[in-house]
């Protein structure tokens, strides 16, 4: 498979990239590490007759500190993220999901902001970002501003990103004392996509108790959401059996319009939700000590 | 809209220059435009890994990469691994392991397995299995190929001083 015939230009600033989007509009994509619009390419479901190669762009990449910020560039691969001491130190939910996706090459080309940007809805970082509170910088010639990670995803491929508009940095806020996290995820046995994946972030207070939960969940339906009854369920108690099955089991319900595919139905992705919303919360709980 | 694009890259150590149209796949660069054909064409998506190369060390699925993207990048291929008749580690634990039946997916195994050995030199079992879960072997031959990276993880240790 071959893609149809585009032009191709590899600006090195993201002032130039931008000029480039402006001048080529809706005709013109973005391409990071090209993971699922060269495949979308190939097979002629995206047919850009401009591709922006962001690649060249060195002030895109890479994972820095801003005052307890951690930011990072929109092109930084899986791999880098995956392997990051800052992120395994201070979200490692970040760090376990980055990890899963897909396999080593594809972790190798694949980056954060490409992954967001795209906005599938079996995509795992989506969850995560919901989880962490994350904050995306998105540029476009007007100038910059901050979208919420909860405001970003607007549907199926579908987010905030108008047609002159970059993400460029996902800026994570830091996490209080006593917080744990975790990823989990039913993966389709051969894509390695998520059925359904759970990212979850708790704080515990002194005596214990749930200072404040965030549930994202991936997979179960046309874009990520939060799981807000199931955290509603966990806080000001102290984590138990009962209010973690109830908090499970309400993650589930916090599902409008599960999807219903070839891959599981929306009554057993709504299941699925419910099994990882409780494993990950026990490991969230426990990592919180 | 189709002017080509003139590449620089170093392939196999040899610097190379061409003009390539910007939706030339890199698999295709190397195998058509370069006559490399050690880089196998599989499934075409992504999946299968036998189009695996090294782009300054780390494995990527040469279907899913344009020929214009790895401009100034170093490419390693199967062709690059030999030094002269001496084969490089990992060729020597697959012939010496038996990591191959039909031999489709070797290359793609092998240079996934160094992108693997150079990240970690000591991997167990599990490890191994995990990092080659892009690269797919239909004569199911996955024993052996394990086998053949734990030994070249042995042979590629650095010695230990001798007291």
């Amino acid at each position: 498979m071959v893609p149809a015939e585009f032009g191709y230009v590899a600006p090195r600033t993201i002032t130039e990239a931008l000029a480039l989007l402006e001048r080529y509009g809706d005709s013109a994509r973005l391409l990071a590490g090209g993971h699922s619009l060269i495949p979308l390419m190939k097979l002629r479901l995206a047919m850009p007759s401009m591709l922006i190669d962001l690649g060249e762009i060195t002030e895109l990449r890479g994972i820095r500190d801003d005052s307890g910020t951690l930011v990072i560039g929109a092109t930084t691969t899986h791999a880098t993220v995956a392997a990051n001491e800052l992120v395994r130190a201070r979200y490692p939910v970040l760090a376990e999901a980055a990890g899963q996706i897909g396999d080593v090459q594809v972790r190798n080309r694949g980056t954060i902001g490409g992954s967001l940007a795209h906005a599938d809805p079996a995509a795992d970082l989506p969850a995560v970002m919901l989880a962490l509170d994350a904050q995306l910088n998105i540029c476009s010639p007007a100038g910059a501003r901050l979208v919420a990670a909860r405001s970003f995803f607007e549907g199926m491929f579908t987010t905030q990103l108008a047609a002159t508009e970059m993400l460029t940095e996902i800026r994570l806020p830091p996490l209080p004392a006593r917080t744990g996290t975790a990823y989990q995820k039913a993966a389709n046995l051969a894509s390695g996509y998520a059925i359904v994946g759970v990212a979850v972030v708790v704080t515990l207070d002194s005596d214990g108790a749930v200072a404040a939960a965030r549930i994202g969940v991936t997979g179960a339906g046309a874009q990520p959401v939060r799981a807000t009854t199931a955290e509603a369920a966990l806080a000001g108690r102290v984590p138990g059996e009962a209010n973690l099955s109830m908090a499970a089991s309400a993650a589930g319900h916090d599902i409008e319009d599960p999807l219903d595919d070839m891959h599981a139905s929306a009554d057993y992705r709504r299941h699925l939700v419910a099994v990882h919303t409780r494993r990950a919360l026990e490991r969230a709980i426990a990592a919180a000590g | 809209m189709t002017l080509s694009h003139t590449i620089e890259l170093s392939v196999n150590g040899r610097p190379r220059t061409a003009d390539v149209a910007p939706r030339l796949l890199l698999v295709h660069f190397l195998r058509d435009t370069l006559g490399l054909t050690g880089t196998h064409s599989g499934c075409d998506t992504s999946q299968c890994g036998a189009c695996t190369v090294l782009v300054d060390g780390a494995a990527v699925k040469s279907c899913t990469v344009l020929a214009v993207q790895v401009a100034g990048r170093t490419i390693t291929t199967v062709e690059g691994l030999a030094q002269g008749e001496r084969l490089h580690p990992i060729q020597q634990a697959f012939w010496d392991a038996h990591g191959l039946q039909c031999g489709f997916c070797t290359p793609g195994m092998m240079l996934t397995a160094i992108d693997l050995l150079a990240r970690s030199p000591h991997p167990a079992e599990a490890e191994v299995r995990e990092a080659l879960s892009g690269n797919l072997c239909r004569c199911t031959g996955y024993q052996h190929i394990v086998a053949a990276v734990q030994r070249a993880a042995a042979a590629m240790r650095p010695t230990e001083p001798a007291e």
